[in-house]
C-alpha cells in the first residue's frame, strides 16, 4: 500500500524530474512530507508565480518538462500568470496544485478555488484527480501531453484526501494512449516536394523562423537548409538563437522592433518560408502588406496555426526537425540567389541597428558589452519591455536555448524567476537576467530565493526610472503625456545587500565592462544597477497596425 | 456567413462540455444550438453544434476543437446529405372554446402531438428541423405561448457514412 503523495513523488521521478519549484500550504502538506526525505530537489520560492516561471525557465533552457507545485486557492491562483506565460510560448510544464478534500469540493471551503476551471483556457489540458488509483496514470499522461506535439502546460489538481489515501500499487501503463490526441510528426511527402520546387523556382526567398525551431531542436537542420539553398533567415523574438547571430545569412529579428533589413527582406521577398511560427501581430504588422508578393510555405506541428492569420500556399503539418530532415534528403542544391543576397548585404551595411556613442550610458551599449564578454557562453533571460527589445536587438545569440523571454504573453516579472530555473538547467554557464527597474520590482521578492539557495543569477537592471516601453509609446503617440509611467529612483544595490546579495551601481560607459566582469567572476548572485539614459527609445519601430517596412527611427532609404 | 452543423465526438468525462463551449466563447463564436448525449461507443458522447460563421472561421474552430485532448473527432456535416431534427415543447394558453380547437388543428397540420391538457393550457410536442419549429411557434403566438423549450438540433449523415473515431 502507498499513499497518493508517495505515488505522486515516485511518478515524477519515473518521468525523470530532478527539480521542482514550489511553495507549501495546507492541502499539500502530505506531498511536502513526502518530499522531505525524497531525492527530488525542491526549491522554495517566495511567491508561487515565481515557481511557475522558474519551471518554465528550466524547461526552455533544458528542453525538458518543468515542474512546479503550489497549494490550493491563493497558491494555485498565483500560478496562473506563469501557466499562461508558458501556454502562449508553448513551453512544456506540469503544474501541480493541492485541492481541498473531495468531500468539500464545490463547498466554498477554506482556500478552495476551481483551478481546473480557471486554467482551462491557458493549459493544453488539465486534470482534477478524484481517485488515488488514477494518480500514476494521470502524471504519465500529463508529462506526455506537455512534452509532445505542440508543447504546453498541463495542470494536475490533487485533493488532499487523494494524497493521503493509500492504495495497492497500481501498475503504470507502458505507453500513453489517448483516443483524442495524436500529433502529426512527419510532413506529407508530396507537400515537401512541392515546397522544394517552389523554393528552387524562387528568386528572392526568405526564411522566417520562430520558437518552433527551438522547441523541435532543429537549429542544425535549419542552418543546413538555409546554407545549402542560399536563403537568408530572419527569426522572431522566440526564434533568436536558432541560427548564430553573426552568420552571414542571418538578418536578426523581424517585426515591430525588428531590423530594417529583415523587414525590407520580408516586404520584397517572392517566397516566404515560415518555420515554426504563428504570424503574430507583433511580427506581421498589417497582415495584408506582410510578404504581400510572396508565395508562402508554412511548417508547423499545430495545424490550427496554418492559415490562421495569413493565407498559405503550401502548408506542411509536422515536427520542424522531421520535416527539415526530409527536405535535406531530397533537396537539390539550387542557385545561391546572389543578386538577392547582395541586395540584402547592401541593406545590412546601410541600415544597421544604432547604438549611440556620446559618452553617456546607453542601454544598448550595456547589452553589446555583455554580448562581447560572454561571446555566446551564457544564458540570457529578460523581463518585458525596452530591456527585452534592446537585448533581442543587440545581443548576439549563438546557440539555441540561450535566450529565454516571455514572448506571447509579455509577462513583466518573468525574468528573475525564469533565470533561477535556467540556472538549474545550465549550471555550467553564467545566467543573466536583463531587467528594467519596472519589471524587476514585479518579482523582486525572489532575491530571497537566490540568496538562500545561492543561485548565481546575475541581474542587470537597465534603470531609467520609467516604465520605459509605455513611456516610449506615450512620447510617440500620446504627445509626451507621461501618465503614470515615472517610477521613483530605487537603490537596487541596497536592496541586494539587505538580502545578502552583492551588487554595484554603474553610471558611466567605462564602468560597464569591469562591472559585468565582476558579476561574472562572483560565485554567487549579483545585482548590477545601470543608471541609463532615461528617455532612450527602442528603434526602429513599426507603429501598431502599420506595414512592417514603414518604420520610424530607422535610416533614410 | 452560413449556418454550419458540427458533429463532435468526445470522451464522456466531467468538464468536457465546458471545454468545448469555453472554446467557442473565448474565440468569439456564438453557438446557435447545442445538443449532447451518450452515443453508440461506450465512454463517448456526441455533441451536435449549430454555429453561424464564414468558412475560414469554421475551419479555425474545428482545428481548435481538434486540439482538445478529450475531443476525438470533429466533422462539419453542412455540405453533406444529412438528417437534422429538433424537438420542442410549447405550452400554449388554451381556454375552453374556439381557440382550443384551432390550436389542435394547427397541431395536426404540423404533426405535433398534444402531450398535456389542462383547463387553461395545452402542451404541444413537435419534431422537425429548426425552421418548422420556428414556424409553429410563430403561429401559436397569437394564442399566447406561455413557455417554449427546444432540445437543439441533432444531426446525422445519410447513408452508411458515419462520424467515427480514426482517420
Amino acid at each position: 500500500m502507498k499513499t497518493g503523495a508517495k505515488i505522486l513523488v515516485e511518478s515524477l521521478q519515473r518521468e525523470g524530474t530532478e527539480i521542482i519549484f514550489g511553495y507549501p500550504g495546507g492541502v499539500v502538506l502530505p506531498i511536502y512530507d513526502e518530499l522531505y526525505d525524497s531525492s527530488l530537489r525542491h526549491i522554495l520560492v517566495r511567491h508561487e508565480q515565481a515557481a511557475a516561471h522558474a519551471a518554465d525557465g528550466y524547461a526552455r533552457a533544458s528542453g525538458r518538462v518543468g515542474v512546479c507545485l503550489a497549494t490550493s486557492g491563493p497558491g494555485a491562483c498565483n500560478l496562473v500568470t506563469g501557466i499562461a506565460t508558458a501556454y502562449m510560448d508553448s513551453i512544456p510544464m506540469v503544474a501541480l496544485t493541492g485541492q481541498v478534500p473531495t468531500s468539500l469540493l464545490g463547498n466554498d471551503a477554506f482556500q478552495e478555488s476551481d483551478i481546473t476551471g480557471i486554467t482551462m483556457p491557458i493549459t493544453k489540458h488539465n486534470y482534477l484527480v478524484k481517485e488515488t488509483a488514477d494518480l500514476s496514470r494521470v502524471v504519465k499522461e500529463a508529462f506526455y501531453i506537455a512534452g509532445t506535439g505542440r508543447p504546453g502546460p498541463v495542470l494536475i489538481d490533487i485533493p488532499k484526501d487523494v494524497s493521503t489515501t493509500s492504495v495497492k500499487d497500481v501498475p503504470v501503463p507502458e505507453k500513453v494512449e489517448l483516443r483524442g490526441y495524436n500529433p502529426t510528426y512527419h510532413g506529407h511527402k508530396r507537400q515537401i516536394e512541392k515546397a522544394l520546387n517552389l523554393i528552387a523556382a524562387a528568386e528572392r526567398p526568405v526564411i522566417y523562423a520562430g520558437g518552433g525551431v527551438i522547441l523541435s531542436n532543429a537549429s542544425a537542420e535549419l542552418l543546413s537548409v538555409a546554407t545549402q539553398m542560399g536563403i537568408p533567415i530572419t527569426t522572431t523574438l522566440m526564434g533568436l538563437g536558432a541560427v548564430p547571430g553573426d552568420h552571414p545569412l542571418n538578418l536578426g529579428m523581424l517585426g515591430m522592433h525588428g531590423t530594417e533589413y529583415a523587414n525590407f527582406a520580408i516586404t520584397e521577398c517572392d517566397l516566404l518560408f515560415a518555420i515554426g511560427v504563428r504570424f503574430d501581430d507583433r511580427v506581421t504588422g498589417r497582415t495584408e502588406t506582410f510578404a504581400a508578393n510572396a508565395k508562402i510555405i508554412h511548417i508547423d506541428v499545430d495545424p490550427a496555426e496554418i492559415g490562421k492569420n495569413k493565407r498559405v500556399d503550401i502548408p506542411i503539418v509536422g515536427d520542424v526537425k522531421s520535416v527539415l530532415t526530409d527536405m535535406l534528403t531530397c533537396m537539390k542544391k539550387t542557385a545561391g540567389h546572389e543578386a538577392w543576397i547582395k541586395k540584402i548585404r547592401h541593406w545590412k551595411q546601410h541600415h544597421p541597428l544604432k547604438c549611440p556613442d556620446d559618452g553617456r550610458l546607453h542601454p544598448q551599449f550595456v547589452i553589446r558589452q555583455l554580448s562581447e564578454l560572454l561571446d555566446g557562453n551564457g544564458v540570457i533571460v529578460s523581463e518585458v519591455g525596452q530591456n527585452q527589445m534592446w537585448t533581442a536587438q543587440h545581443y548576439c545569440f549563438k546557440h539555441p536555448r540561450t535566450w529565454i523571454t516571455s514572448g506571447g504573453l509579455g509577462t513583466m516579472g518573468y525574468g528573475l524567476p525564469a533565470a533561477m530555473g535556467a540556472h538549474f538547467a545550465r549550471p555550467d554557464v553564467p545566467v543573466f537576467d536583463v531587467a528594467g527597474d519596472g519589471s524587476i520590482q514585479m518579482n523582486i521578492q525572489e532575491f530571497g530565493t537566490i540568496a538562500a539557495e545561492k543561485i548565481p543569477v546575475k541581474i542587470a537592471i537597465l534603470n531609467n526610472q520609467y516604465l520605459g516601453m509605455v513611456r516610449q509609446w506615450q512620447e510617440l503617440f500620446y504627445d509626451r503625456r507621461y501618465s503614470f509611467t515615472e517610477l521613483p529612483a530605487v537603490d537596487f544595490v541596497k536592496i541586494a545587500h539587505a538580502y545578502g546579495i552583492e551588487g554595484i551601481r554603474v553610471e558611466s560607459p567605462d564602468e560597464v565592462k569591469p562591472a559585468l566582469q565582476a558579476a561574472i567572476d562572483c560565485p554567487g548572485p549579483f545585482v548590477l544597477d545601470f543608471r541609463v539614459e532615461r528617455e532612450e527609445n527602442v528603434f526602429p519601430m513599426v507603429p501598431a497596425g502599420a506595414a512592417i517596412n514603414e518604420m520610424i527611427g530607422g535610416h533614410p532609404r | 456567413m452560413k449556418p454550419h452543423t458540427l458533429s463532435v465526438l468526445v470522451e464522456n468525462k466531467a468538464g468536457v462540455l465546458s471545454r468545448v463551449t469555453g472554446l467557442f466563447s473565448r474565440r468569439g463564436f456564438n453557438i446557435e444550438s447545442l445538443a449532447v448525449g451518450p452515443c453508440e461507443i461506450p465512454g463517448m458522447s456526441r455533441i451536435t453544434i449549430m454555429v453561424i460563421a464564414d468558412d475560414n472561421k469554421i475551419e479555425q474552430i474545428m482545428k481548435q476543437l481538434n486540439k482538445l485532448i478529450d475531443v476525438i473527432k470533429v466533422s462539419d456535416l453542412t455540405d453533406n446529405e444529412r438528417v437534422e431534427r429538433e424537438l420542442a415543447l410549447i405550452k400554449v394558453t388554451a381556454e375552453q372554446g374556439s381557440s382550443r380547437a384551432e390550436i389542435m388543428q394547427v397541431a395536426t397540420i404540423f404533426r405535433a402531438s398534444i402531450v398535456d391538457v389542462s383547463p387553461k393550457s395545452l402542451i404541444l410536442q413537435v419534431i422537425g428541423d429548426s425552421d418548422k419549429i420556428d414556424a409553429l411557434e410563430t403561429l401559436l403566438r397569437q394564442y399566447g405561448v406561455k413557455e417554449f423549450v427546444r432540445t437543439g438540433t441533432i444531426g446525422i449523415l445519410r447513408g452508411s457514412k458515419t462520424v467515427a473515431p480514426g482517420k
